[in-house]
């Protein structure tokens, strides 16, 4: 009896639109990172009194290439709406926002995001698409209890957000984690958001075991985050359960270790929404739609489907190389620019990738274009090994200096590890190992594989450095020469 | 020279000519501010130096054959609720107390940058524009130049009485329910409410944004005209304004009305409606018939709800555009700093916001909270429709319709203070325009046996200023009565 049964999971993601230059409603600079607090501001995105907001038309456009590929049912005719609330990081004392009641409309309804759980494809289906602006930021020294004052910085005020509303489709934490990264790759491929950047997302998950009342855990802004919050969830809604013990609908608050119940304020606020007459209606005509669908770059789907075809790789390489676009990019152009590679190589190019230079991105928190590695290092070091100018056991310890940027032939000379391929040399190690090691040789009488036990005495020896295929040449001909085949 | 007299294009003509330098006029209206204005009280804050310095530079500007556009330099009076780039904007509310904002509205950029207005002062008026009487200002009243005890109109009610009593040229109000036309009908000068979406708003302190524009005040119609001719058309700044052309309204003044249709409307003339208003109103009605113009009759059936219904939208929206002031960011806070941010904020907005403000902010939040919306406010919405199909109705038989502008003349200062539903019924005929999101222009067509004017309202079709403008000129023309000045002008 799997112990998923009977969980319902429904997630809110607000995503930012990192691509877009200027803000929502102003034409200050998005890309607020890292710059001086309240120096991206305007009246608009101040709230001062008597300025007004003026729609960004390339958010409308971001936003129908995310409804496009999401596959929602962007609506012709919607307006906005103010979300009326007080707190500090809201200078209007209300947000401008998209309401799909009080005869109000979302951006887009309806969605699909396919998953893939346990080689089965799930389709998880999405309620609807915003969009909106973030609110400014509350600055504190250290930890919010101890800090001795609260700044607010309006940089971010005005930015925009789209908002992706599932439907309580998931039953897992598990499927909820293949969801989201899903998700963010399909936004990644959209080009309207950089997921990878600090903030760029954040999630409110809501979870509750079918017949009972559900939380929503607010504000979590990683997948790995999400997925451990609802498995904490999970199991604390059904254990009380067990208990007897009533479960109320109600906010909470991951901390990283357990979910902690909020005050639950937050389910009797009335937003008090009505139309924000400041901006007139906003009309998506078919044509409109039509000349976006056009330019909408390719999707993970359409480029995993691509590199099975056209590269010969598996479903399943495939499928995992897509999922991160600047991965995906950088193997693309590491391949283009070798003209002698076939499908083996691409293969061994998608192994390294996904496999030691993923592995090395994670323990330092990295992303790939946050390194100097470059895609002709990797195409490379695939040729050095084919060439047998090192061995593929020793490549592996080259990826923290290839990661610098170095040149593989430099760390080739410098590690003084390059492939003993000379002939004599390796003839003169075999023959030692053959003298110092009867009984291997007297077992490859009996079976050929103990051959293998031979060539690991050569690369002992040759800390590694031996060429293998060589190695087995040689082997092979001074033991026919004793009479073993 | 008592140049007060004198109407704004005529000045302008006299400093194209160079028979008086600018620095002369400005020098003469804040000598004149000087003297009247600690009766009447039309300004909060004037702006003598920076007044002078730009009259001292347009007249260089002129003596070296530079143009300086077509306001020639002449005296601008500007209500407190429209941004005046580093100009004490206040609203006539303590919450905003020593704001200055770091932007001007699109209309001061064309009026004033780009057409050489000057500035000299800001004008009283109803805390936030909530009120008719100008008695709702954190400055105390502003006083009708035509008699003292009685209110100017409002809440444009600076802007008013500073043109009536000589105290500039060219002013600007806002209308958000008749906030220009009350104290045009009440201090005798003419004002104009444009098409929503005419003029932009950027720049202007909202109230109820659906409601309301900004308007021209001045002592006739041709320099409202002169006034609207730069401000109208589409800002980009401001979505609501269309793109639709401005016409040269000064270039059609003097067209013939001759087989207009002039829609009278009787409801407008009913129950509450001074007699002596009614007849001066009539009068006014006959001399343009005797201009060729023909009058019908039309018919508002849904007069009645106007009141509840623009006073349900105005609240709503009121409760909204006034929640960014909790004196965090501009203007000031409580004193008292005790409690979390909320508490701050709450006390800030209870201690600054003067009755009026608060009474409308508690009634709009109540109207759009959850379980009231539809009862409330989309209801009002529904009402707003009926209202301007009333209108569209209309103007398929006539072209532009005449009703007085107030149902009565001035009333004393503190009469109706205690009675806010009183107060609100004088918006009787003026909200009715905002509603719809037409255009009106209210002109001096009498005075009652008191000596007080009275307003002659004329509500054009959207975008047709052209065309009551056109009708109030010919009118104003024959009555004669716009060159009057308050009786506080005669002994200067
Ligand atoms: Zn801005």
């Amino acid at each position: 009896m799997p112990n998923n049964d009977g969980v319902m999971i429904g997630l809110e993601i607000h995503t930012q639109l990192t691509a877009l230059k200027s803000k929502l409603f102003c034409s200050c600079s998005s890309d607020y990172r890292g710059s001086a607090p309240n120096t991206f501001t305007c009246p608009t995105c101040l709230g001062l009194p008597g300025a007004m907001p003026v729609i960004n038309k390339k958010a409308i456009e971001f936003a129908t290439r995310l409804a496009l590929a999401l596959k929602c049912d962007i609506n012709e005719r919607f307006f906005f709406f103010r979300k009326n609330y007080y707190y500090p990081d809201l200078p209007r004392g209300f947000q401008i926002t998209m309401y799909n009641k009080a005869g109000g409309k979302a951006f887009a309804d309806g969605g699909i995001v396919p998953i893939r759980i346990k080689d089965k494809v799930k389709e998880i289906k999405l309620n609807r698409i915003h969009l909106e602006e973030d609110p400014g930021r509350l600055v504190h020294e250290g930890s919010i209890s101890k800090s001795p004052y609260t700044r607010v910085d309006y940089n971010r005020s005005g930015t925009t957000l789209i908002e992706i509303v599932s439907e309580p489709d998931m039953s897992s934490p598990e499927e909820a984690r293949e969801f989201l990264k899903q998700l963010l790759a399909i936004i990644q491929y959209t080009g309207i958001c950089d997921t990878n950047l600090e903030g760029a997302f954040r999630v409110d998950a809501n979870i509750s075991v079918k017949g009972y009342e559900r939380s929503e855990v607010k504000n979590i802004n990683s997948i790995k985050e999400v997925e451990s919050a609802l498995a904490y969830e999970e199991k604390r809604q059904k254990l009380a359960i067990k208990e007897g013990r009533e479960l109320i609908q109600e906010t909470r608050h991951w901390d990283g270790q357990k979910t902690i119940g909020l005050r639950n304020k937050e389910f009797e606020a009335d937003y008090k929404y009505f139309p924000e007459q400041d901006l007139v209606p906003i009309e998506i005509d078919k044509s409109y739609i039509e000349k976006v669908e056009k330019e909408l770059p390719e999707m993970p789907k359409e480029r995993k489907e691509r590199y099975q075809k056209k590269y010969q790789l598996s479903e399943f390489d495939s499928e995992v190389l897509v999922l991160d676009k600047t991965i995906a990019d950088f193997f693309e152009e590491g391949i283009k620019s070798e003209k002698t590679f076939g499908p083996q190589e691409y293969k061994l190019y998608c192994n390294w990738l996904m496999n030691d230079i993923s592995g090395w991105l994670n323990d330092n928190n990295k992303r790939i274009n946050e390194t100097n590695l470059k895609p002709k290092q990797v195409v490379e070091l695939i040729r050095s090994i084919k060439e047998g100018k090192i061995t593929g056991k020793i490549a592996k310890t080259f990826v923290g200096e290839m990661m610098k940027g170095t040149a593989i032939s430099e760390i080739i000379k410098k590690s003084g590890k390059e492939a003993i391929s000379d002939i004599t040399v390796l003839e003169d190690i075999c023959k030692q190992v053959i003298e110092e090691n009867p009984k291997i040789v007297e077992d490859c009488r009996k079976k050929p594989k103990a051959k293998q036990g031979l060539v690991g005495k050569v690369m002992a020896k040759t800390k590694g450095q031996a060429d293998p295929k060589i190695t087995r040449e040689i082997l092979d001909k001074l033991l026919k020469e004793l009479g073993i085949n | 020279m008592k140049t007060f007299k004198l109407m704004g294009h005529e000045i302008i003509e006299k400093i194209k000519e160079r028979e008086i330098k600018i620095e002369e006029i400005i020098q003469l209206y804040l000598e004149r501010i000087e003297k009247t204005d600690k009766l009447l009280h039309s300004y909060t804050h004037l702006s003598k130096e920076s007044a002078l310095e730009k009259a001292r530079s347009f007249d260089r500007a002129l003596n070296e054959g530079k143009s300086i556009g077509k306001l020639y330099g002449s005296p601008l009076s500007i209500k407190g609720c429209i941004c005046v780039k580093d100009s004490p904007t206040t609203c006539g509310s303590k919450i905003l107390e020593g704001y200055r904002p770091p932007y001007n509205a699109t209309v001061l950029e064309r009026l004033v940058e780009k057409e050489g207005a000057i500035c000299i002062g800001r004008t009283n008026m109803d805390e936030f524009a909530m009120g008719g009487s100008t008695e709702n200002s954190c400055y105390g009243p502003t006083k009708n130049p035509w008699d003292l005890e009685c209110v100017p109109g409002g809440s444009s009610g600076g802007s008013g009485a500073c043109i009536a009593a000589g105290q500039s040229i060219f002013a600007l109000g806002s209308d958000t329910g008749g906030s220009v036309r009350s104290p045009a009908a009440y201090c005798g000068i003419v004002g104009l409410k444009p098409t929503y979406g005419r003029v932009s708003r950027y720049g202007l302190v909202s109230y109820a944004n659906s409601l309301e524009q900004i308007g021209p005040m001045a002592r006739c119609v041709r320099d409202c005209a002169l006034l609207l001719e730069i401000m109208a058309g589409y800002d980009e700044l401001d979505s609501t304004t269309v793109n639709e052309k401005v016409d040269a309204y000064t270039e059609s003044l003097n067209n013939s009305i001759e087989n207009k249709v002039l829609g009278v409307p009787k409801e407008f003339f009913g129950e509450g409606i001074n007699n002596e208003v009614k007849d001066s109103v009539n009068k006014s009605i006959d001399i343009l018939q005797g201009l060729g113009a023909k009058t019908i009759e039309v018919s508002f059936p849904h007069l009645e709800y106007t009141i509840p219904t623009y006073y349900l939208i105005a609240m709503s929206e009121a409760s909204s555009n006034l929640a960014r002031f909790d004196g965090l960011r501009y203007g000031k806070m409580s004193e008292n700093l005790t409690g979390d941010v909320f508490e701050v904020f709450s006390r800030t907005r209870g201690e600054k916001f003067g009755a009026e403000v608060r009474r409308r902010i508690m009634l709009g939040s109540y109207a759009l909270s959850a379980g009231y919306y539809d009862m409330f406010y989309i209801k009002a919405l529904k009402v707003r429709t009926l209202i301007k199909n009333d209108f569209q109705e209309a103007y398929k038989k006539c072209d532009a319709i005449v009703c007085p502008t107030m149902p009565t003349t001035a009333f004393k200062i503190g009469e109706l203070v205690d009675d806010p539903l009183q107060m609100y019924m004088m918006d009787v005929l003026t909200c009715p325009v905002n509603l719809a999101g037409l255009t009106a222009l209210s002109i001096p067509c009498g005075f009652d046996g008191n000596g007080l004017p009275i307003g002659f309202q004329i509500i054009g079709n959207y975008f047709d200023e052209k065309g009551i403008l056109n009708i109030g000129y010919l009118l104003e023309q024959e009555l004669q009565i716009y060159k009057k000045i308050a009786p506080l002008n005669e002994g200067n």
